[in-house]
């Protein structure tokens, strides 16, 4: 009987640290994986479902306003938004990492940044997304799949329409 | 003279009173929070991003704004634990240096007890083993000793040992 419990335990416990490792090891979520839903509340109060978001392409960019690589796409992922936004099927949604509201809000400001954007409570998305750091972002396509994974940060507004521009058609 | 005695000391009773209750009274909101009280409350919190350093001691800009919002919330009079609240309801348990004692986060504090318990009942069990078994080592020792008195003790001791562990292993 003690033996049992003993090798039980121990079998548990293996089990345990196994899992943990795995999940460590897992790195991100991948292409054609689907997209795990989430629910954002961006700074301005207004909720974001992704599974209700199904039939339009959405970009999620993971960024910080601490995180300087994030700031050279700022300005190229907004003019990405403003050139889709007169047809109304690709959504941006901006999730902030591990943030302090004034600043993120103050970093939003000073890079003209208007498509929607919210804290990562709890860090529940990023955690979901099994995100590495700063800047990451993921396309997901009509279907609720993971189309593209970037990590780090956009070299041009062109690479960002390269990569949106297949999923619309 | 008497009189003026008690009054003075009526008035000094009086003085010391009031000096005792007004600090309390500032302190507990409007003071401004040292780098010490910063803190205090800093190395109870991980911030995600750097892993494995307390807050107190990390040095990226995004504990930089982790401190900032402490000194803020500090100077607002808020209490450690409402400040550890706010932390955990923004980023999540991990963020807290001792996890909170629930659901699965009791393992964190079970395992090493028990890993540790385990252990020294092993030992024990070995070193009493070991204990129990010199005795008979020692007489079979002194047996193959008394058929060849040439043979050391020692060396005695370890053939013995060594035919029970590989009989026992057959």
């Amino acid at each position: 009987m003690k033996k049992i419990l003993l090798w039980g335990g121990l079998i548990v416990f293996l089990v345990i640290l196994g899992v943990g490792l795995f999940r460590s090891q897992q790195g991100q979520v991948n292409v054609g994986e689907p997209a795990p839903d989430f629910e954002l509340i961006s700074f301005k109060g207004e909720k974001y479902q992704l599974s209700d978001l199904k039939g339009n392409v959405v970009v999620i960019n993971f960024w910080a306003s601490w995180c300087e690589s994030c700031k050279p796409e700022a300005k190229d992922l907004e003019d990405a938004y403003q050139s889709y936004l007169s047809r109304g099927d690709v959504i941006f949604l901006g999730i902030d990492y591990v943030d302090t509201e004034p600043e993120a809000l103050a970093y939003l400001e000073e890079f003209g940044v208007t498509y929607p954007n919210g804290p990562d409570l709890k860090t529940s998305i990023s955690q979901a997304y099994r995100i590495r750091g700063v800047p990451e972002t993921f396309i997901i396509d009509k279907n609720g799949t993971i189309a593209f994974v970037k990590i780090g940060p956009f070299q041009s507004l062109a690479e960002i329409l390269s990569i949106i521009d297949p999923l619309l058609n | 003279m008497k009189r003026a005695t008690n009054t003075w000391l009526g008035l000094s009773i009086l003085i010391v009173l009031l000096m005792l209750s007004v600090p309390a009274a500032g302190f507990a909101q409007g003071s401004d929070p040292t780098d010490d009280d910063v803190n205090a409350v800093a190395k109870q919190l991980y911030c995600p991003v750097c892993e494995n350093i307390p807050l107190d001691a990390c040095g990226t800009a995004a504990c930089e704004q982790w401190r900032g919002i402490i000194y803020d919330k500090l100077k607002e009079g808020w209490s450690e634990d409402q400040i550890k609240d706010y932390f955990v309801a923004q980023y999540g348990d991990r963020v807290l240096a001792e996890p909170p004692k629930q659901g699965f986060n009791w393992l964190a504090y079970l395992v090493p007890g028990l890993v540790f318990a385990g252990g020294s009942f092993l030992l024990y069990r070995g070193f009493d083993q070991w204990k129990k078994s010199a005795p008979a080592a020692e007489e079979s020792a002194k047996k193959s000793l008394d058929e060849d008195p040439s043979r050391d003790v020692y060396i005695s001791r370890v053939e013995d040992e060594l035919k029970k562990r590989s009989g026992g292993s057959k």
